[in-house]
């Protein structure tokens, strides 16, 4: 108990302390100046938007393969489900250099990409398709349990009563994993605004355009900033708290619901 | 297994086009990235993939990259072990805020766990001055690196054990208190042995992230070559440098890493899946 509480205090608490006491060296008009600058701004647009956008991806993206693993039979099936998790054990600068080089001009994918016109590398783009495959498992991972407690005999009920495939989807599948869904969407989106190995190789890193939050930091730290570095830090890091609030809650939500049912 | 549903997609058509098009994503999205690293690698030829991979700065990379692991791993096993412990089995105030606390490293940016260490132990951070008196380098140093390390991998032990060890109450514990065990006999006898499979599944996603980290340590790293670069790290100095080969065939090692923790995890799984399933025909 004693060891807990201590190794926390050290390794979490301390420093989370020391950031806030660093940020609070710059004033308040100082710390709003520095906080919502044009170039921070234009960051937290990209970092913010293109997570929310690549976490919507994985959310349908997520359903339909959740539901196939659950659902059907087909080759190679257990090695696609290992598959799944590649995100969480590729690390990340691996999967940067691999995206940047795959979607770059010369890559299998950017080749065809750059005959259709399409720019990837450095842009908002290419940052948006490094987030999908960062939080590709987490929707999987987390509707996957549901489907599979959940009793096909309801959809055949459905069905029987005359219930289209889309009706029975929308009114009896959706209302179920509605809540895992949206925790896994909430926890890919967590880990979409904090990313940062996999996206800088294919992002470019360009000032207001395909510059991510966290890559602001590293560079204000490259200039021996670190008053302006905390206070970006001090604004991610009350964005990651909110969302983490909001996963507890869509977690208990999905917890009622499950107990609700059995 | 259940069986296939009747009612939603049962037409051939529409279950081909839902499995075709969920592969179709997972191809694009996650194959394709993997069979990227081992094609660049071995683009050269064998021998400039071996060449890059013995060569001494690559060789010092994965010296140190082990050695991080070695430290920060057995750490965060131990204390996942006592976290989940007191969590399951103990009531007491704030433990909800424990939880959040144990799994703030999650969502956390990588960056800014790397940031908080450099703010409290570099040149201009909080403590900078003390330590620069006392000759002591913790940041661009060695444990530096471990520090950040430690913080983004220490919930995935505890993340692993605390609904393991809710799940089998505390029964058996006391028990084993009342035939007279003392608490690290009941401790080795009784609890190890019932969380040793999801101990075993938390270290090897522990481990797999330790050696892999990137962002974190590359802010407090400094990127001294030989000496502070970790192999993610010797692998982006390789990429900017235009050295893609090189930087690939180091990569690769590090895909071959994760494509055996990701190996080891199916069959823990599978285990798990068989031994449920055993479970419920006994019954």
């Amino acid at each position: 108990m004693g060891f807990t509480l201590l190794y926390l205090s050290v390794i979490v608490l301390l420093p989370l302390a020391g950031l806030v006491i660093k940020a609070s060296d710059a004033t308040w008009p100082q710390f709003v100046a520095a906080a919502v600058a044009p170039r921070a701004l234009a960051a937290y647009r990209l970092s913010f938007g293109s997570a929310l956008f690549a976490a919507a991806v994985n959310l349908v993206a997520g359903v339909l393969v959740a539901w196939v693993l659950v659902r059907y039979r087909f080759p190679f099936k257990r090695v696609i489900d290992g598959l799944v998790d590649l995100p969480f054990a590729l690390p990340t600068a691996v999967a940067g250099i691999a995206l940047a080089t795959l979607y770059g001009p010369k890559g299998w994918i950017g080749q065809v990409l750059g005959v259709l016109g399409i720019k990837v590398a450095f842009t908002a783009t290419g940052v948006t398709l490094a987030l999908i495959f960062v939080g590709l498992p987490f929707v999987v991972r987390t509707v996957q349990p549901v489907l599979q407690d959940l009793d096909p005999e309801l959809e055949d009920a459905a069905a029987s009563l005359g219930a289209t495939p889309i009706q029975t989807f929308t009114r009896v599948i959706a209302p179920a994993i509605m809540p895992a869904a949206l925790t896994g969407f909430a926890l890919a989106f967590a880990r979409a605004v904090g990313e940062y190995g996999s996206v800088i190789f294919i992002a470019g890193n360009i000032p207001m355009k395909s510059e991510i939050a966290p890559l602001l930091i590293v560079i204000k730290l490259e200039q021996y900033d670190y008053t302006g570095a905390a206070v970006v830090g001090v604004v991610m890091l009350s964005a990651s708290f909110l969302i983490l609030l909001g996963i507890n809650l869509l977690q208990r939500w999905a917890r009622i619901r499950q107990g609700e049912k059995s | 297994m259940k069986a296939p549903s009747r009612s939603i997609a049962a037409s051939p058509t529409a279950r081909f086009a839902l499995i075709a098009s969920a592969l179709t994503f997972i191809g694009i999205f996650l194959l394709l990235p993997l069979v990227t690293v081992f094609v660049e690698a071995l683009s050269g030829g064998v021998s400039k993939y071996m060449a890059a991979i013995v060569e001494p700065d690559a060789l010092a990379a994965l010296r140190l990259t082990l050695l991080i692991a070695v430290i920060s791993v057995p750490l965060n096993m131990v204390f996942g072990v006592t976290a989940s412990w007191a969590i399951s089995k103990f009531d007491f105030w704030g433990k909800s805020l424990l939880i959040t606390m144990i799994d703030l490293p999650f969502s956390v940016s990588p960056v800014i766990s790397g940031l908080i260490y450099v703010l409290l132990f570099g040149a201009q951070g909080l403590l900078g001055p003390y330590l620069a008196e006392h000759d002591i380098q913790i940041v661009f140093a060695v444990p530096g690196i471990v520090l950040a390390t430690i913080f983004v991998t220490f919930p995935f032990v505890a993340r692993e054990l605390i609904p393991l060890m809710q799940e089998q109450g505390t029964e058996s514990e006391e028990a084993a208190r009342s035939l007279g065990a003392s608490g690290w006999q009941m401790f080795t006898r009784v609890t190890l042995p019932n969380i040793k499979w999801g101990l075993l599944y938390g270290v090897l996603l522990c481990n797999a992230r330790a050696m892999g980290e990137f962002g974190a340590v590359s802010v407090v790293s400094g990127h001294i070559r030989g000496l502070t670069t970790t192999m993610p790290l010797h692998v982006e100095i390789l990429y900017n440098e235009y050295n893609f080969v090189a930087a690939f065939a180091v990569a690769s090692l590090l895909a071959f890493l994760a494509l055996i923790t990701l190996l080891l995890q199916s069959v823990l799984e599978w285990r798990d899946a068989a031994m449920t399933t055993a479970a419920g025909a006994s019954l």
